[in-house]
């Protein structure tokens, strides 16, 4: 059965490692944060200016004056630390934080993302995304296979105006686990119960498949 | 002691005129200039630009501006959560330089730095990138992005002194220390006007050279975009 956005965290959140500074996106990507394994340290960092988010906070304990980067009320964890707009970018653009995990519209097979704008529909911003994707080396992106209405989102070229190019090294779907590398998607996993044959019919761009495709462990 | 304290928001913001460039701190509606948003509704300066990271929601914050059509141009990283400012920006009233945020922050702290401009990996290949330089760096590219040119920065902070020594609190401080000192003036509002030598100067964020108006801010509603909690077992 294909994945949940919880189940695309869960499978996300092993990639996670002891010892890593994560910057999560809005969306599927802060569930991820909810998987972690709890025997690791891990910090996460929020571009708009903190280092060590922790939960939300209790009902009468929110603070407006702090936030996340969805600009919803969060606490923080002991040894977190707070900082400005130009020294988080300093800690994403200087490859400081070790593992980026964001949301897409689409990706193609040569790495490229579209995830800010759909012309005459929605210009809302790209945000931190475009400094995230250009700067970060172990990037996953977290997304539906397919849109609303079927069409794939793993294509061979990206039809909406770009966030990055060929930046992507890694995507999971509710399908299946994708490495992005020689201008094609490899196949890595796949979700429980979904063959091969359907996550080969939802990719419009280059599929690789090599030998048994083993199942997702979630 | 170089005296910066004005006595409120009406003399702060002496000198703001129509056509000017402002940068006002914030993200979201966190640690925005409540008090010189107010008075800019205030003083109906028209076609005016903005470089703020949001353009605030359509009653508060830069959206109280828009309402009143103030402003002739945003430059800004996220502009969701706006239906007025959406309006303006189809129908072409209101002119929009998308920015990725961390260009924005630094072409802030260049301006504030004394660099004209800097080379960064954001946006290459992109429609960002279209028509300006770009360069190999150690075999990836980067696009030139100038210093902002700015008249006011309009910036929030915590606590200050009339030495114009800054603390900000939380995420709040985001983009308002980069702004410091990023425009021809610099006015900042806090929320605690301390007095001089109360701040430990080991643990002052802006140093006052950076400053040239501050003033004790009042009525701060500190409206929160998205009240996300969790109860208690």
């Amino acid at each position: 059965m294909a994945l949940d956005k919880n189940g695309i965290a869960k499978r996300i959140a092993q990639e996670v490692q002891d010892g890593f500074y994560v910057n999560l996106g809005i969306g599927i990507p802060t569930l991820v944060a909810n998987y972690v394994r709890e025997d690791i340290e891990v910090e996460f960092q929020s571009e708009n200016g903190v280092l060590g988010m922790g939960p939300f906070p209790f009902d009468g304990e929110e603070d407006a004056d702090i936030i996340n980067a969805g600009k919803q009320t969060i606490t923080t964890m002991p040894g977190a630390s707070f900082f400005d707009s130009a020294t988080s970018f300093a800690m994403i653009r200087g490859k400081h934080v070790d593992l980026t995990i964001l949301g897409a519209m689409e990706v193609a097979e040569n790495g490229d993302i579209a995830n800010w704008k759909i012309p005459d529909k929605m210009v809302k911003g790209m945000g931190g995304a475009m400094d995230l994707v250009a700067s970060a080396e172990n990037i996953i992106v977290a997304m539906m296979h397919s849109n609303k209405r079927g069409e794939s989102k793993i294509l061979k070229q990206c039809s909406l105006p770009l966030t990055g190019v060929g930046c992507v090294t890694k995507v999971v779907t509710n399908l299946a686990f994708l490495e992005v590398k020689n201008n094609a998607f490899h196949l890595l996993e796949r979700a429980p119960g979904v063959s091969v044959e359907e996550i080969q019919k939802a990719t419009e761009g280059t599929l690789v498949v090599h030998g048994d495709i083993p199942e997702m462990m979630i | 002691m170089i005296n910066k304290k004005v006595k409120n928001v009406q003399e702060a913001l002496k000198g703001v005129k129509d056509n000017m460039t402002l940068m006002l701190g914030g993200f979201g509606l966190c640690g925005i200039p409540e008090n010189a948003i107010l008075e800019l509704v205030n003083l109906n300066v028209k076609d005016v630009t903005c470089i703020s990271n949001n353009a605030g929601v359509d009653d508060f914050g830069l959206g109280l501006l828009l309402q009143n059509k103030q402003i002739k141009k945003m430059i800004s990283s996220y502009v969701g959560e706006n239906d007025e400012f959406e309006r303006q920006m189809l129908s072409g009233e209101l002119e929009v330089e998308l920015t990725p945020q961390g260009t924005l922050a630094e072409k802030c702290r260049a301006a504030q730095a004394g660099f004209p401009a800097f080379y960064t990996p954001a946006g290459y290949g992109t429609e960002v990138a279209e028509g300006k330089e770009t360069r190999e760096f150690v075999g990836k590219m980067y696009v030139l992005e100038p210093a902002f040119k700015a008249d006011f920065a309009f910036v929030k902070a915590w606590k200050g002194d009339a030495a114009g020594n800054l603390v900000f609190k939380g995420t709040s401080r985001n983009f308002n220390p980069n702004m410091c000192g990023a425009a021809k003036i610099t006015v900042v509002e806090v929320e605690e006007l301390v007095e001089v030598g109360a701040l430990d100067p080991n643990h002052i964020h802006i140093p006052g050279i950076f400053v040239q108006r501050i003033f004790q801010g009042t009525n701060y509603e500190k409206r929160i975009e998205q009240r996300t909690v969790r109860q208690k077992k």
